[in-house]
């Protein structure tokens, strides 16, 4: 295996709406950044790759027109997922592990606020006999909850202290969109959105914009002072259908724990892409957590959930809280489809 | 085969989103620009190309394109295609042709209806102007320009637009 690390990240602000900027106009200033940052010219990064959906813009091949803020002439190796962008850098990392790159630019991007994000969500269930049902994403959210709260697997007041404390990590990062002291009783008299979630329980439709270098260890080693190291990654998956699923686990999210070894070594702390407060605790069960180890300090997705940003913004952010000094060794997580399907684990290291 | 056991091998998925679609600085400039029967296009700061219409980005540079630079509605045919075969929900009578079209002062073509001219006629390097709607039907849209016709002007050489197909 090749040695990996990221060396440069860049977000926007998270807003509840970008009006005035189109995705490329968004991207513009945030690729510059990364790319600035990570002191490797634009010419010189072997690979990029992105993480979108047209269906938040409503519009076909829309992830086509944000090439054009990357520059891509003299032609460039360029490839997208139809992902968050965590699996754009699970693809770029591949890429650089094959040895047809040393260095690649990673993005992703999304104005969620242009549709209705829970219905736009839904046309990721099956087409054949779920999806006619028009299940959105908060309800489906709420089925899981339910099932949590039969299992004795978590109660309303936990799911209110996470909020809390999110909303509260949250005001020391200045790109959150959601954050302030709050007090849990006046959370829990929230009346319920769907029942069992209240308001402080759903991730803020957010829009914005992440991007991020990576490179292998000597050219890591050669731009960066403090490369943050990828010392385990992986990405599984769990049956497509809620139906088939004890949605009060998460078995694809241990099993890309246990691969990328994040066992292995303490914790200093844990970014998890939980869109909705109760996933904290099935992901905590999942992936071992300790109570050592500190969740979301960036406030995670309940701050800011930027659709298709948010998984490569925990990546982001880990690493942001490694160069700052608040760590040694983070687990990154992301994920896609309903109701944690799909779980992406990054295990990084600054030593 | 009882009637049960048929094969099902399609079904109706309807599915319908609303959306509140924000274009973006650039290409709201252009169509505010359009109620006024402006053409406006933006120019790179790196290379100096105009992007019409603008999207805010030089797709070679990515660099932002800031400065706005007016262009006319008097262009050049580029490449084109007679269009003889019908498809769903267009309803120009057949045949008909669909130019790309660099517009003077502009750096990249766009691919605009031509009419009322013979399609047989239609060549590389021909010139043309954009056809407005009336002024009462103008709104904040590139469809102001109704389409395109023939100017009775000399063909430019393909020397001199080859570096813009």
């Amino acid at each position: 295996m090749r040695d990996v690390a990221i060396v440069s990240y860049a977000q926007t602000p998270y807003v509840a709406s970008e009006t005035k900027r189109n995705e490329v106009e968004m991207l513009m200033p945030v690729l510059s950044e990364a790319v600035d940052k990570s002191g490797i010219p634009r010419r010189e990064i072997g690979f990029t790759c992105s993480g979108s959906t047209d269906y938040l813009a409503g519009q076909s091949f829309s992830f086509v027109a944000a090439v054009d803020a990357i520059g891509a002439w003299p032609p460039i190796c360029e490839s997208h997922v139809e992902m968050d962008g965590a699996w754009a850098f699970y693809e770029a990392w591949i890429k650089i592990q094959c040895g047809e790159a040393d260095s690649a630019l990673v993005f992703s991007f999304g104005r969620a606020s242009m549709g209705d994000l829970p219905s736009v969500l839904t046309l990721q269930l099956d087409p054949y006999v779920l999806q006619p049902l028009h299940p959105d994403a908060i309800s489906l959210a709420a089925l899981q909850a339910r099932a949590l709260l039969d299992a004795g697997l978590g109660s309303e007041r936990e799911w209110a202290e996470v909020a809390a404390r999110c909303r509260r990590d949250a005001k020391d990062n200045p790109d959150a969109l959601v954050k302030g002291d709050v007090d849990v009783e006046a959370l829990l008299a929230e009346p319920n959105v769907v029942s069992p979630l209240r308001e402080h329980t759903l991730p803020p439709v957010t829009d914005g914009a992440a991007a991020m270098v990576i490179a292998a260890g000597d050219v890591a080693r050669k731009v960066c002072e403090k490369p943050v190291w990828v010392r385990g990654l992986d990405h599984r998956v769990d049956p497509h259908s809620p139906g088939l699923r004890d949605l009060t686990l998460a078995p694809s999210a241990k099993l890309a724990g246990e691969k990328a070894g994040a066992a292995s070594k303490p914790l200093d702390l844990a970014e998890l892409h939980t869109p909705f407060a109760p996933q904290e605790g099935i992901l905590r069960r999942a992936l071992a957590l300790g109570d050592d180890v500190r969740i979301n300090p960036s406030g995670g997705p309940l701050a800011a959930n930027p659709m298709m940003v948010a998984g490569l913004a925990r990546l982001g952010e880990a690493a942001r809280q490694l160069w700052t000094g608040k760590g040694e060794r983070a687990l990154a997580h992301a994920t896609q489809g309903p109701c944690l399907q799909q779980n992406l684990v990054c295990i990084l290291e600054v030593a | 085969m009882s009637e049960e056991q048929k094969t099902v091998k399609a079904i109706d998925g309807p599915t319908r989103l609303e959306y509140r679609y924000s274009p973006g600085r650039a290409s709201t400039r252009f169509l505010r620009g359009m109620e006024q029967k402006k053409i406006l296009g933006q120019k790179c700061v790196g290379c100096g190309r105009v992007y019409v219409p603008p999207r805010g980005a030089c797709a070679r540079c990515g660099l932002p394109t800031e400065e706005e630079v007016e262009v006319q509605d008097t262009g050049t045919i580029v490449t084109f295609t007679i269009v003889r075969v019908p498809s769903q929900n267009i309803e120009i009578e057949l045949p008909y042709c669909a130019a790309s079209i660099l517009l003077d002062g502009a750096d990249i073509p766009f691919t605009a209806l031509l009419r009322d001219v013979p399609v047989e006629t239609v060549r590389l390097g021909m010139r043309v102007q954009g056809v407005w709607k009336p002024d009462a039907e103008l709104g904040p849209s590139f469809d102001n320009i109704d389409h395109f016709t023939a100017l009775d002007e000399p063909d430019v050489p393909f020397e001199k637009f080859q570096e813009h197909l």
